[in-house]
C-alpha cells in the first residue's frame, strides 16, 4: 500500500459522463492492500464499468464480508453507501438491501475465503432467489488476511508458499452458480481489463443473480509457481471463450461483422451484449452447455473465462414475491398499517 | 370416595394421540364454556412429533377468571391408551374418568376413588361411518357432545360455533353436528349427571381468544414490517406462518395485488437476521421469529447491528433447550443470553409481553424501539404464550399514532448543509443521525463496519475512538430505558414489607398466587417488569422492600442476575423463585414458595425475638 494522500481537487478537464460525474467520482479512499494485489485491478474495472455505465455513484450499495477482498468497497465509489458485514454472510444482508429498496444497484463483493467455505451457504441461496445484484468473488485461492492458509477454490496439488500441498478437491464457483440458477454467469481475469470491464458492466446491466469469477493473484502469497491461481498461471491457462463488447442502451451500433462472427443478446434495460469468437457450437442461453463447455475445458487443465451464461429474461427475487414497485422503505403507515376499523372486525372474530 | 363438585371451577385433561384430529374439537370445547360467559384457559402440552405420540390439551375452566395454569385436574377424557396408567395417576381423587369403553378393560386398570364414565366411542363411530378416517375423526366431535352434556354445555352454543368453524364446507357441517348429537344423545340415555358443571356467566367480556404467536404477527402488520426472514423452528414456525397469513389479506394492493411486504424462508437462522440486518440498514422494518437455538446462530450479527446500530427486531419465542432437548415447552431461560447477545460489551433492548394483547401492542413497539435507538430489540415470549389460546384484552390501535422512523436525515436536510457524522451525538441522547442508501447524489454516504471507527464512520483503529463510541453506547442504553415499557405495579391491600418481581407469561398465575398470599394474610407487593434495561422505578421498588422475590422459569435466576448486575443490590435481597420443568408456572407452585419463605422469615423473626 502508499502512504501518499490522494489529492481531492480533480482537474476541471476531466471528461464527464452522461450524469455529470468524472472517473475520478467513482474512486474511493486509497488501497491499503499489498502493491500488484490482483483485487486492485478489479476495484479500477468496477470504478471503469461504473462510470462508462453512467451510474449515479449513489444509486449504488457495496456490501461485502471479510477477508482482502471484502475490504476492496472502501477503495471505490465513496459516494455511496458501503457495508462490511460480517464473514461469509454478505449475501444475506445484500438480500435484505435489496427487498428494502429494489431501486439500487447492488455489488456483493467477497472472496472465494468469504464465499466457498464460510458462506457457501449463503452464497448457494442468494443464488437460488434469483437476488438482483452483481455478486463478485475475487478469487484468489488463499487466505490472505491470516497470511497463506489454503482456501477451498484452491486446486487439488497446488502448493502454498510454505511448500504444503492441497489435498482437497476444489470447489468451482461458476459450476455452482450455472447449477443453482444464476441468471448470468461469468469469469474473468484482474490481469486482463479488455475482458473485465464489459463483463463488469453486462452484470451490473442485468437484472437477476450475477455471478462473476474473477481470478485475483495474491502476490504475496499465491504467486509462486506450484500455485494455479499465480498470474503466471492464470495468463498460461486462460481459455477465453469469446470476447464480448457492451453496447450501452444509447450507444449507436458502428461497427459492422460480417454475419456468423458475432452473436448479440438484448438484454431487459436495451443494452446489448456482442459476443464475439464465440465457437459455433456454443449456446450462452443453454444452460447445459455452459456446464459442460466449463467441464471440459477443466479437463483439459484450461481456465475458462468470458461470458458462459445469460437468461435475460429471467425473474428476480422481488417479481418472485410480487412486491411493489416502489421501495419498501419510502412506505409509511398509510400504505402499510391496515387502521382501527379492521383491527375492531379481526377482534370480533376473535371472541 | 366423594365424587368432586364445582361449578365453572375445575381442569379437563384430554389425553390424545398426535394427529388423530383432536386439536380442533379440543379447542371447540374450551370456545363453547367461553361463549356462555365462563373464562378458560387451554394449554397444549405436545411432543416433537407429527403423527402418533401423545398429546395432551388442559383446560383449566375459572369463573373467577384465573387464567395460568391450576396443576392437576378433575376431569380426564383419557383418549390414548400409551399414556392411560399415568394420565390416570394424575386425576385427582373424586374426579372423573371420560373414556371410550367400546373395548373392556381390567378391572386393575381403573381408580376406585374416582367417578368411571364409559362410553362407547368407537362402536358408535363404526355402526355411523364406513370410511376409516372419518369413523377416527368424528370420535372426537362425539365426546364433546357427551361431555357438554356431563357439564351441562348448551348444544346451541356448540352448533353455532361449529357453523362458524366450516362455514361454507357443508360437507364437514353436517357430520360435525351428526356426531355432536351421537355423543349427545347416548350421554342423555345412558349416563348420570356428574359433580362439574358449567353454567351461564357474564364473565368474559369483551375479551379476545387468541395466541400469541398470531397476536405478534399482527402487530408487526400494524407496526410497519415489510421484511420478514425466518427459519422453521418450534415453537416461533406459527408467527412467521401468521405474519404471512395476514399479510396475504391486510398488504396485498387491490388494484395491483402487488404486496407491500417480503417473507424468506431462509436457509438458516444465520440467514435471516442477516437478511433483517440488510433489510434495516436499508430503512426499511424488518423482523424475524425464532426461538433459543435460532439466537444462538444469529449471535455475530446481533453484535454486528448492535455496534454498526442498524435497527433489528427479533421475536424469541422461548423453549427449553438445543438440539432435540424440550423443544415443545416453555421457559424463560433466554434472558440473561439475549441481553447480552454477541461478543464485545454488547447490551440489548428487550420486551418482555405478558400475553397476546401486549405480544401484538409490543411487536409495533419494538419496530419503533428499533428505530429510534438503531439497536437490535427483542421480543421475549414463550411456548406458554406464543402457542396457547389466552383470553386477553382486544388489540388496540389508534389511527393518530405515526411509525417513529427515528433519526434519518432526508436528501433536503443534507441538501441544506446539516452535518452528518454518522456516529456523533449531536443530540447528547446517544443516538446518532443516519443516512438511507441512495438518499443525496454527494453528502449523507458512509461506510458501515463493526467497531473499528471514528465518530464520522472512518476506519480507525484508535483506543479513544474506540472508547468514545462504547461510551455513546451506554448512553443509548440509558435513554433505552426511558422509551420502553415501564413496569407494572401490583400495591397489596395492606402494607407489605416484602415485594416480588416477576415477568412474562409468569403474569396470570402471579396474580392468582398474590391472592391466594393475600387470604392467607401475607401480603406482598409486586412488580411486573416489561422492559430492560430495567427502569429506575425497580430500583425504587427493590429498595422499598426488605426482601424482594424474582419469580421466574428458569434454572439460573437470570432476571434476578440481570437485576443484579444494573442495580448493584445485594443479592442475598432478591429471593429466586425458579420454576423450570417445562410446564408452565402455576399459582400453587408461587405461592407455597412464596409462603414457605416468607413464613419461615417470620418464624426466624420470632426466634430473634426470644433470644433477646
Amino acid at each position: 500500500m502508499t502512504y501518499l494522500p490522494k489529492p481531492k481537487l480533480h482537474h476541471p478537464s476531466l471528461q464527464k459522463n452522461a450524469v455529470g460525474f468524472t472517473r475520478r467520482d467513482y474512486e474511493g479512499a486509497i488501497s491499503t492492500l499489498c502493491a500488484g494485489c490482483g483485487h486492485d485491478s478489479i476495484s479500477a474495472a468496477i470504478i471503469q464499468a461504473c462510470w462508462e455505465l453512467d451510474v449515479e455513484p449513489h444509486r449504488v450499495a457495496k456490501i461485502s464480508g471479510i477477508g482482502c477482498s471484502s475490504k476492496t468497497p472502501t477503495y471505490f465509489l465513496s459516494a455511496s453507501h458501503g457495508f462490511n458485514a460480517v464473514h461469509g454472510r454478505m449475501p444475506s444482508v445484500l438480500t435484505g438491501a435489496n427487498l428494502a429498496n429494489r431501486e439500487l444497484l447492488y455489488l456483493g463483493i467477497s472472496g472465494d475465503g468469504d464465499s466457498a467455505s464460510i458462506g457457501i451457504g449463503q452464497f448457494v441461496h442468494a443464488i437460488r432467489r434469483g437476488v438482483d445484484m452483481l455478486y463478485i468473488v475475487e478469487n484468489n485461492g488463499v487466505y490472505g488476511l491470516t497470511k497463506g492458509q489454503f482456501s477451498a477454490t484452491a486446486d487439488q496439488g497446488s502448493k502454498s508458499k510454505k511448500g504444503a500441498t492441497n489435498t482437497d478437491a476444489p470447489v468451482d464457483m461458476v459450476g455452482m452458480a450455472l447449477q443453482l440458477g444464476a441468471s448470468f454467469v461469468a469469469r474473468s481475469f484482474s490481469g486482463d481489463k479488455t475482458q473485465l470491464v464489459p463483463i463488469l458492466k453486462a452484470a451490473m446491466t442485468h437484472k437477476g443473480a450475477s455471478f462473476v469469477d474473477v481470478l485475483s493473484p495474491c502476490v504475496a502469497f499465491n504467486n509462486h509457481p506450484g500455485s494455479t491461481k499465480s498470474y503466471d498461471y492464470v495468463r498460461e491457462h486462460n481459455h477465453a471463450l469469446c470476447r464480448m463488447d457492451f453496447i450501452s442502451p444509447r450507444a449507436e451500433i458502428t461497427v459492422d461483422y460480417p454475419p456468423g462472427e458475432v452473436r448479440e443478446v438484448r438484454q431487459h434495460d436495451g443494452s446489448v451484449l456482442r459476443l464475439r469468437k464465440l465457437p459455433e457450437s456454443h449456446d450462452t442461453g443453454d444452460r447445459v452447455a455452459a456446464m459442460n463447455y466449463l467441464h471440459a475445458c477443466q479437463a483439459r487443465g484450461e481456465i475458462v473465462t468470458g461470458l458462459l451464461y445469460v437468461d435475460p429474461e429471467a425473474p428476480d427475487l422481488h417479481e418472485h414475491l410480487q412486491t411493489v414497485e416502489v421501495p419498501f422503505n419510502t412506505l409509511g403507515e398509510r400504505e402499510l398499517c391496515p387502521g382501527s376499523a379492521v383491527l375492531a372486525e379481526i377482534n370480533a372474530a376473535l371472541s | 370416595m366423594t365424587p368432586l363438585a364445582a361449578t365453572n371451577d375445575f381442569v379437563v385433561k384430554f389425553a390424545n394421540i398426535n394427529g388423530s384430529g383432536s386439536a380442533s374439537a379440543n379447542e371447540l370445547f374450551a370456545k363453547c364454556i367461553l361463549r356462555m360467559g365462563v373464562p378458560v384457559s387451554p394449554r397444549n402440552i405436545f411432543p416433537s412429533n407429527i403423527q402418533g405420540l401423545p398429546t395432551w390439551y388442559e383446560v383449566r375452566v375459572s369463573e373467577a377468571g384465573w387464567l395460568g395454569r391450576r396443576g392437576g385436574y378433575d376431569l380426564l377424557v383419557a383418549m390414548n391408551p400409551q399414556t392411560w396408567d399415568e394420565d390416570l395417576k394424575g386425576l385427582a381423587s373424586g374426579g372423573y374418568l371420560f373414556y371410550d369403553n367400546s373395548k373392556p378393560l381390567p378391572k386393575f386398570k381403573f381408580r376406585d376413588d374416582v367417578t368411571t364414565i364409559g362410553v362407547p366411542l368407537t362402536d358408535i363411530a363404526n355402526r355411523t361411518w364406513d370410511d376409516p378416517r372419518q369413523r377416527q375423526l368424528f370420535k372426537n366431535i362425539m365426546y364433546l357432545g357427551a361431555l357438554s352434556v356431563l357439564l351441562g354445555i348448551e348444544r346451541d352454543v356448540i352448533v353455532q360455533l361449529i357453523g362458524e368453524q366450516y362455514r361454507g364446507k357443508q360437507a364437514l357441517l353436517e357430520p360435525n353436528v351428526h356426531g355432536l348429537d351421537l355423543g349427545r344423545e347416548y350421554a342423555s340415555q345412558h349416563l348420570q349427571p356428574i359433580g362439574l358443571k358449567i353454567e351461564r356467566r357474564d364473565n368474559v367480556g369483551d375479551r379476545i381468544f387468541v395466541d400469541g404467536n398470531s397476536a405478534a404477527a399482527l402487530g408487526m402488520v400494524y407496526g410497519g414490517a415489510t421484511v420478514c426472514a425466518w427459519y422453521p423452528i418450534t415453537p416461533s414456525s406459527s408467527l412467521a406462518e401468521a405474519f404471512q397469513k395476514y399479510c396475504a389479506k391486510l398488504r396485498v394492493d387491490k388494484t395491483t395485488g402487488k404486496h407491500n411486504y417480503a417473507i424468506v424462508q431462509a436457509e438458516d437462522e444465520i440467514a435471516s437476521i442477516g437478511i433483517v440486518t440488510g433489510a434495516g440498514w436499508n430503512g426499511a422494518r424488518a423482523f424475524t421469529a425464532t426461538s433459543g437455538p435460532g439466537i444462538s446462530l444469529m449471535n455475530e450479527f446481533i453484535g454486528l447491528a448492535y455496534f454498526a446500530e442498524i435497527p433489528v427486531t427479533l421475536i424469541d419465542v422461548q423453549r427449553g433447550g438445543p438440539s432435540t432437548g424440550m423443544p415443545t415447552r416453555t421457559q424463560q431461560s433466554d434472558v440473561m443470553f439475549c441481553a447480552h447477545a454477541s461478543h464485545g460489551d454488547t447490551n440489548h433492548v428487550l420486551l418482555f409481553p405478558e400475553d397476546p394483547h401486549e405480544c401484538f401492542e409490543f411487536a409495533a413497539e419494538a419496530l419503533d424501539l428499533a428505530d429510534r435507538l438503531q439497536t437490535p430489540v427483542f421480543m421475549l415470549s414463550d411456548l406458554d404464550i406464543g402457542m396457547n389460546h389466552r383470553l386477553c384484552k382486544p388489540f388496540e390501535w389508534d389511527d393518530a399514532r405515526g411509525y417513529d422512523r427515528g433519526k434519518v436525515l432526508s436528501a433536503e436536510q443534507l441538501e441544506a448543509g446539516v452535518p452528518f457524522g454518522r456516529y456523533r451525538d449531536v443530540d447528547g441522547d446517544g443516538i446518532p443521525y443516519r443516512t438511507y442508501p441512495g438518499t443525496h447524489p454527494v453528502r449523507g454516504s458512509f461506510f458501515t463496519r463493526g467497531t473499528s471507527k471514528n465518530a464520522d464512520a472512518k476506519y480507525s483503529e484508535k483506543g479513544e475512538d474506540y472508547i468514545e463510541n462504547m461510551q455513546r453506547l451506554k448512553r443509548k442504553l440509558e435513554t433505552a430505558k426511558k422509551l420502553l415499557p415501564q413496569p407494572v405495579l401490583h400495591r397489596a391491600p395492606h402494607a407489605a414489607k416484602d415485594g416480588a418481581v416477576y415477568f412474562g407469561s409468569t403474569s396470570p398465575s402471579m396474580a392468582e398466587a398474590i391472592a391466594k398470599l393475600d387470604a392467607g394474610g401475607m401480603h406482598i407487593d409486586a412488580l411486573r417488569v416489561r422492559g430492560y434495561p430495567f427502569a429506575d422505578s425497580v430500583r425504587e421498588f427493590i429498595d422499598r422492600h426488605e426482601q424482594v422475590f424474582v419469580v421466574e422459569q428458569n434454572r439460573d435466576a437470570q432476571l434476578r442476575a440481570l437485576l443484579i448486575e444494573q442495580f448493584e443490590v445485594d443479592p442475598a435481597r432478591l429471593v429466586p423463585i425458579l420454576h423450570y420443568d417445562g410446564t408452565p408456572i402455576t399459582a400453587r407452585f408461587i405461592a407455597s414458595a412464596i409462603g414457605e419463605r416468607m413464613g419461615s422469615a417470620e418464624v426466624t423473626a420470632l426466634r430473634g425475638d426470644k433470644v433477646a
